[in-house]
């Protein structure tokens, strides 16, 4: 398929409207629950595409995206916290249940964390990077493990669906489009981004650093920024993930959850478009179904994980003929 | 004299202890191609690499346009007007040869804070790159191979354009003609003649008839230690140099 033909644009806008479709098709088949699947899928592809951006374009191996994904949830429930309590935060911020607001503050956050991580983080490479990264996330998670006035271990519930103009996020179905509509515009931003001279030099960070330095670029201020940007995204997908789980634990940015969001980049296939998207439909799939059948599931996943790293070059993008560069 | 383009006083890198660079000093000037020969091991990749900062000296300083650029990192001499080449050629091999142009040309239009746009159709980069690509003999029909799949020569060459995208003030070659067949080393002899006059050159290259065919002057490395510097002729017949290189080379 090529990258800009009129066929990978059909390809795309088909993808999309039987998406948008689901709920229609949950109905008619009886089965509700597979909206709410629906949404976590989209979330956690908001996630790892945004991952992919530093992790399959970048080449950086950030194992601590949790973190931002974490941390745009605890905005979304913190600022419920303070609007129920009728408290502002440090008595000067107030709370809110708008999405309007609750969102832009989960991006800032998860921007700024990125921002003082990847700062320090970049400062290295190779393994030493992956540690570091894992290690500044085991620090935010046991920040908010320690924070009693928000739940601590327990988390913290957010009773009500944020408010948004013109949608009611109590309709599962209207929750799972807007989930879907911000995956959509994310993945076309991210794309854009991609191709530009920006994403231009990402890839040479990929591929060669030391060719980017002879050709006179320093490059640690396009990975922070990339590292900024993929941290943006992971708080979005956090915001949205706790307007879907109306609740907040420091389980979001646990460890494992860094793991997941990586393993649906590398399932998916690092560096497409799709790959992530795919990576996290798959895998939250696999563990809805595996979970079904067994609750030794993690048991079987590991080897299904493998069985596609081994023969799949490329991920499960590979299977449609999809590689890097190429869509 | 005028001040030479590059100069490096008492330059000296030891690797445990291995004395690669030997209170090396050596300078390029204004216009000329300075070639740079040696045994295997001699130093030279590891004198290329002090210059262009990628290995930071013991000791010594290396003065670029006058400055001393000793404590500058690699990408900051760069943008300075230092262009080079690899020995083991240095590509992004996922990308096509046009795309590796491209960055390179992009690199030298300032910086790349751009996000938008799509670089990949940007004529700015493209045209420019073809036009390099042409330059140093690349076969535009395969401009659209990835770099990986390049043979040995082509990538060689398309290294050579990559370099000469930031329209250097000095270019380091190391070994531009190692592993190419007959033809092509002739067909790059050719490539550095034109570019000969118009861009100062320190060349390093094994292939004696290149080297006297294009060299201005020309220093001989020995165990990381310069010693002697001239025109071919007085190169030719240094007795130091035959016992200790040309004689091994040849004989
Ligand atoms: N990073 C390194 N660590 C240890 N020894 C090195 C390193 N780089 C080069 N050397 C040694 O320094 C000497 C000079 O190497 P080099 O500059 O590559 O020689 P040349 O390019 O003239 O063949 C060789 O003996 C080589 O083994
Ligand atoms: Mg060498």
């Amino acid at each position: 398929m090529p990258e800009r033909g009129w066929t990978y644009r059909g390809v795309l806008a088909l993808l999309l409207a039987l998406a948008a479709a689901l709920p229609f098709a949950a109905q008619a088949l009886d089965s509700p629950a597979s909206i709410g699947i629906a949404t976590q899928m989209a979330c956690f592809a908001i996630a790892a595409a945004s991952l992919n951006l530093i992790l399959g374009h970048g080449g950086l191996v950030s194992f601590g995206h949790a973190a931002y994904f974490g941390l745009g949830g605890y905005a979304v429930g913190i600022l419920w916290e303070h609007f129920r309590l009728g408290e502002p935060i440090f008595g000067l911020i107030p709370g809110s249940n708008e999405l309007l607001v609750t969102l832009p503050t989960a991006m800032l956050v998860s921007g700024l964390a990125a921002a003082a991580i990847g700062a320090l983080s970049l400062r290295t490479s190779g393994v030493q990077f992956i540690m570091i990264t894992l290690a500044f996330a085991q620090m935010v998670f046991f920040l908010f493990v320690g924070l009693k006035q928000y739940g601590g271990d327990d988390g913290l519930s957010v009773r009500r669906h944020n408010l948004v103009p013109g949608l009611d996020l109590r309709d599962p179905a209207q929750l799972y489009w807007l989930c879907l509509g911000i995956l959509a515009v994310w993945l076309f931003l991210l794309h854009r981004i991609i191709g530009s001279r920006f994403g231009r030099v990402l890839e040479g960070v990929r591929q060669n650093e030391r060719r980017m330095a002879a050709l006179g670029v320093s490059t640690y201020p396009y990975k922070l920024v990339a590292f900024v940007i993929s941290g943006v995204g992971c708080g979005i997908a956090g915001a949205l993930m706790a307007n879907y789980l109306r609740y907040v634990s420091p389980e979001m940015m646990s460890w494992q959850r860094s793991g997941d969001i990586m393993v649906m980049v590398i399932l998916g296939g690092m560096g497409t478009m799709l790959g992530p998207v795919l990576g996290a439909v798959a895998l939250v799939g696999l563990e809805y179904t595996l979970g079904g059948l067994t609750e030794h599931w993690p048991f079987f996943l590991g080897p299904i994980l493998l069985l596609v790293v081994l023969f799949l070059r490329g991920g499960l993008m590979g299977l449609f003929g999809v590689r890097r560069g190429s869509g | 004299m005028a001040e030479p383009l590059l100069r490096a006083e008492g330059l000296v890198k030891r690797f445990g202890g291995l004395t690669a660079t030997d209170d090396l000093s050596l300078d390029v000037r204004t216009g000329e191609l300075h070639a740079l020969i040696g045994p295997n091991g001699a130093g030279k990749t590891t004198l290329i690499g002090q210059l262009t900062g990628e290995i930071r000296p013991d000791a010594g300083r290396i003065l670029l346009l006058g400055q001393d650029v000793t404590p500058l990192s690699a990408a900051r001499r760069a943008r300075m007007g230092l262009a080079r080449s690899f020995q083991i050629v240095q590509l992004l091999d996922d990308d096509t040869a046009l795309a590796n142009v491209a960055l390179a040309v992009q690199a030298h239009q300032g910086h790349s804070f751009r996000f938008w746009r799509r670089a990949a159709t940007d004529a700015s980069l493209t045209t420019r790159a073809s036009a390099l690509l042409e330059e140093v003999g690349f076969d535009l029909a395969r401009s659209g191979r990835r770099a990986g799949d390049l043979s040995h020569g082509e990538r060689k060459v398309l290294e050579l354009a990559m370099a000469l995208a930031s329209e250097p003030r000095l270019l380091l070659l190391d070994e531009p003609m190692a592993g190419l067949g007959p033809s092509e080393s002739l067909r790059m002899t050719e490539t550095l003649r034109r570019l000969k006059g118009r861009i100062p050159m320190l060349l390093v290259e094994h292939d004696m008839d290149a080297v006297f065919a294009l060299a201005d002057r020309i220093t001989v490395l020995v165990y990381g230690r310069a010693i002697a510097t001239g025109s071919a002729e007085e190169i030719r017949a240094d007795p130091a140099v035959r016992d200790a290189y040309l004689a091994e080379e040849h004989g």
